[in-house]
């Protein structure tokens, strides 16, 4: 009897050794995360996308990255001289280890832009350049063909891989380096970068974890973040929940309905920032007659109130607009300001010979842009006021570009961030006439078309003086206000939130990939 | 016997059939999964390519066919995205949607039995009104917001103080309506592994308190309505002429209530069950969803809103073999329940 307590205590006391061991193993510092969506895939040439540029930040570096106010900071390339209009020399960091232990040349910036060069997703906006050679260990010289001033922005998109890691063929015969959208590929579950973590797990859908990897250049670097369970919660209210009751320690993006639920909590913190994704409507000009005459254009640009939708719809959450690009891009022109005047509205549309107004019919997704169908709405019950009846339609979004892409209504919404963080790339894919065999104006859904600005744009693509240049494209911008070529509304705010030991403001920006490397968590 | 299987058997094939076809039928109705696989600024040409490859510009009969063919090799296809074979991504979330499941019907048994003969017995007394007054509210209140409240409650927690805090009973009271929070608000902790995909909440006192939360929210819509049946069946079969018979016998009440009423009571309550287990998987879809459950209905919902048309073809064919095979077993149930029903139709 004696014996069998002795031995069951034993057995209890070994049961809670092991129990305790990993509790006091875990000094560590592990951030608990929840995004809205994982990434797609482990090989970050398979898709342009935000989650798979938070996962490149993450696990892999680029050459330069940007500051949080639009700079550009050495990354992986510690310094950069334009030698003459075409060339470009970059000078790449030293001593510097991939998560495989391979070191990292300049061989591997040329595989990886060769690599990007075959990228479906990637390929458009890697054209300009045409060659990158290594010059030797530590540098690469970039060629284009044209004079291109946005090299170092391309540079901010250019994560080098483990070129050794990803070559020869993997198991089932395929090369290691193949991109395939939809299948498997070595690349899709197999990483090795030089970023501040390695991926440990990775079960779509479900959970991601990442470890601290040993090895990391950066040792300048404050974070002290050991390892992450990333774990996408698509609903928001559950993600919101999850935080609140303290299951994560960080969340994004935090959805507006809840913002002052989470700015209210005391043991939460939460960030916004103005965004650069710019919300607007096109005016189709080829199914619609009256969007020829840019006085009824102008006239829906009056009756619009992209202040009140700011403030009332998105509570705050949102910049109004009256131009594609945000503050701190080149082309932006300050002087340039919502116009909302319901009487010059009304008097445009009197002098188009329109006071009795029109029937159009338009359609927005319903789930891709933060209260897209509300906006939508809004802004059909404003244009009753100048006698426009709206038959509007919305749809998710999931069957929205279907439709968007077939110009299905007369005026549809759309929202865009420029992938280059350069206000060219909104007239070239938004404004531009269409042009299918050149891919201009992809989304252009209004068919506004002025020929004069395609030309402009085309010379401030070559024109390396960025002064210049920039006053080029804010000529751009103050046309398209001035003929209304769409009705814009607002850039969307982001917003993030975090338990109050996590500091996560100084690894935020604009471009919402969070620099998680550089995290800091103060112990409580 | 034999012959009632093999019959369900085929008519498991036939609903497989029909709902691949309707599904295929409505593909072009659930967006263009190209889409939702590339970049906004890809050019159409890019597109066009990936098209061409995954035979997206082939004719429908062709597209069919092809699935077909490779349906009756067990090949479903491949996710679009998840980039496995779709009946592997399946076989994954299966056994978080089935523990789910398990875990309710659990709590809707154990409550709906007790609960349903006694506000039958003592139809009158405050308890059994209050059991009626609460599944109302039950039933009317949708998953969706139940399980929010829950979160809410249980989870994040809630203090309030509309009683001054200052006087003992006050904070006492506060106290009372207040909730400590605590409950995990999403996911499934750390399952532990059991065989292949599936791995367990029910071996560790931490996996059931993940369960909890979403159990209570499924079992929120079902467990009034089956209070409420077998309260209604129980009620009916006291007032039959058995019983009537049986109490002027002398058999002891007890006897007479849990032997004699329970077993026809739960008659038609078995039936309703196994067609309820299937809407139940169905149900899953809003509860896992809130929860963030890694089960089949998140999986679901996952693959719609990115058009991952062979997944969701194969979940609605997968969900309808469910269908059929908890109706199988109900049936066979049935018959050891009631001796009298004879399975393949032909006269007793």
């Amino acid at each position: 009897m004696t014996l069998k307590k002795t031995l069951l205590a034993s057995v209890i006391g070994a049961a809670m050794t092991t129990a305790v061991l990993p509790s006091m193993a875990s000094a560590e510092t592990t951030l608990r995360m929840a995004y809205d969506a994982d990434p797609v895939s482990l090989d970050i040439h398979e898709q342009l996308s935000g989650g798979i540029l938070q996962l490149s930040h993450m696990t892999f570096d680029p050459l330069v990255r940007w500051t949080s106010d639009l700079e550009f900071e050495p990354r992986l390339a510690t310094a950069w001289e334009q030698v003459d209009d075409t060339t470009m020399r970059m000078t790449l960091r030293e001593g510097v280890e991939f998560h495989s232990g391979n070191a990292f040349t300049a061989e591997d910036v040329v595989w990886t832009v060769e690599r990007l060069k075959r990228s479906p997703d990637f390929k458009a906006i890697f054209e300009p350049i045409e060659s990158v050679t290594a010059v030797d260990e530590t540098t690469v010289e970039f060629k284009t063909a044209d004079p291109y001033p946005l090299l170092l922005n391309l540079a901010t998109y250019i994560f080098p891989l483990d070129s050794e890691f990803y070559s020869g063929t993997a198991e089932d015969g395929d090369p290691k380096d193949e991109i395939v959208k939809n299948g498997n590929s070595f690349a899709s579950a197999n990483l090795s970068g030089t970023g501040p973590f390695t991926v440990v797990e990775h079960q779509k859908g479900t959970r991601m974890e990442f470890d601290r990897f040993e090895g990391y250049w950066d040792e300048e670097s404050p974070g002290n973040v050991d390892r992450i369970v990333l774990t996408p919660i698509s609903e928001n209210a559950t993600r919101v929940a999850a935080l609140l009751s303290g299951d994560v320690d960080f969340i994004a993006p935090v959805p507006p309905n809840d913002l002052d639920r989470v700015r209210e909590d005391e043991d939460v913190q939460l960030v916004t920032m103005s965004g650069t994704r710019i919300i607007f409507f096109h005016m189709n000009q080829e199914r619609v007659e009256a969007f020829q005459d840019p006085r009824v254009r102008q006239a829906f640009a009056y009756a619009v109130n992209q202040e009140g939708i700011a403030d009332r719809l998105m509570k705050g959450f949102a910049t109004p607009a009256a131009q594609f690009s945000p503050e701190g891009y080149a082309g932006h022109v300050d002087s340039l300001e919502p116009r909302y005047d319901l009487e010059k509205a009304q008097q445009l549309m009197a002098e188009a010979g329109y006071e009795d107004g029109f029937e159009i019919s338009m359609m927005a997704p319903n789930n891709r842009y933060v209260n897209d169908a509300k906006i939508a709405q809004a802004v059909a019950a404003m244009l009753a006021r100048i006698n426009v009846t709206v038959d509007l339609k919305t749809l998710p979004k999931a069957q929205y570009w279907g439709e968007y892409d077939d110009r299905a209504a007369d005026m549809m919404l759309i929202g865009w961030h420029a992938d280059t963080e350069d206000s060219a790339n909104f007239h070239e894919y938004l404004t531009a006439c269409p042009d299918a065999d050149t891919g201009a104006g992809q989304y252009n859904a209004g068919n506004y078309c002025n020929p004069a600005l395609d030309k402009l744009v085309a010379e401030a693509n070559l024109e390396v003086d960025l002064e210049k240049r920039a006053e080029m494209l804010q000529q751009v911008e103050q046309t398209l206000y001035d003929e209304a070529a769409v009705v814009p509304l607002h850039w969307q705010d982001l917003a993030w939130a975090s338990a109050s030991n996590v500091n996560i403001e100084p690894i935020l920006n604009v471009m919402n990939f969070p620099y998680l490397g550089d995290l800091v968590i103060e112990e409580e | 016997m034999i012959a009632f299987l093999i019959k369900r058997l085929f008519h498991a094939l036939l609903v497989m059939f029909v709902i691949s076809i309707i599904a295929f039928a409505i593909q072009d109705n659930l967006g263009d999964p190209i889409q939702q696989m590339v970049g906004q600024s890809v050019p159409e040409s890019e597109r066009e390519i990936l098209r061409e490859q995954l035979g997206l510009n082939d004719p429908f009969l062709v597209q069919y066919l092809r699935f077909a063919g490779n349906a009756l090799q067990l090949d479903f296809g491949y996710s679009y995205i998840f980039n496995q074979p779709t009946t592997e991504v399946i076989l994954r979330h299966l056994p978080a949607t089935l523990e789910l499941v398990f875990a309710t019907t659990l709590l809707i048994v154990l409550l709906s039995v007790p609960i349903g003969v006694y506000s039958a017995i003592r139809p009158r007394a405050w308890l059994s009104r209050f059991f009626m007054g609460v599944s109302i509210i039950g039933i009317s209140i949708p998953v969706f917001l139940t399980a929010i409240m829950l979160i809410q409650l249980f989870a994040i927690g809630v203090s309030w103080s509309p009683f001054p805090a200052a006087t003992g009973w006050g904070a006492w009271l506060n106290d009372l309506v207040s909730t400590e929070g605590g409950m995990p608000a999403y996911g499934r902790g750390n399952p532990v592994p059991v065989l292949g995909t599936w791995a367990t909440n029910f071996a560790s006192l931490e996996g059931l308190t993940y369960l909890v939360l979403p159990a209570i929210s499924l079992a929120s819509i079902m467990l009034p309505l089956f209070i409420r049946l077998i309260r209604a069946e129980m009620l009916e079969v006291l007032q039959s002429e058995y019983v009537k018979f049986a109490r002027a016998k002398g058999i002891s009440l007890r006897r007479i209530y849990f032997v004699h009423a329970l077993k026809n009571t739960m008659l038609p309550v078995i039936t309703m069950g196994g067609v309820q287990i299937g809407t139940l998987v169905a149900y899953t879809i809003l509860t896992e969803t809130v929860f963030q459950w890694p089960g089949m209905g998140l999986m679901f919902l996952n693959a719609i809103q990115r058009s991952d048309v062979p997944l969701i073809i194969t979940y609605l064919m997968i969900v309808g073999l469910i269908f059929v095979i908890t109706n199988t077993l109900v049936d066979l149930i049935y018959g050891l329940v009631n001796p009298t029903v004879k399975l393949t139709g032909k006269p007793a």
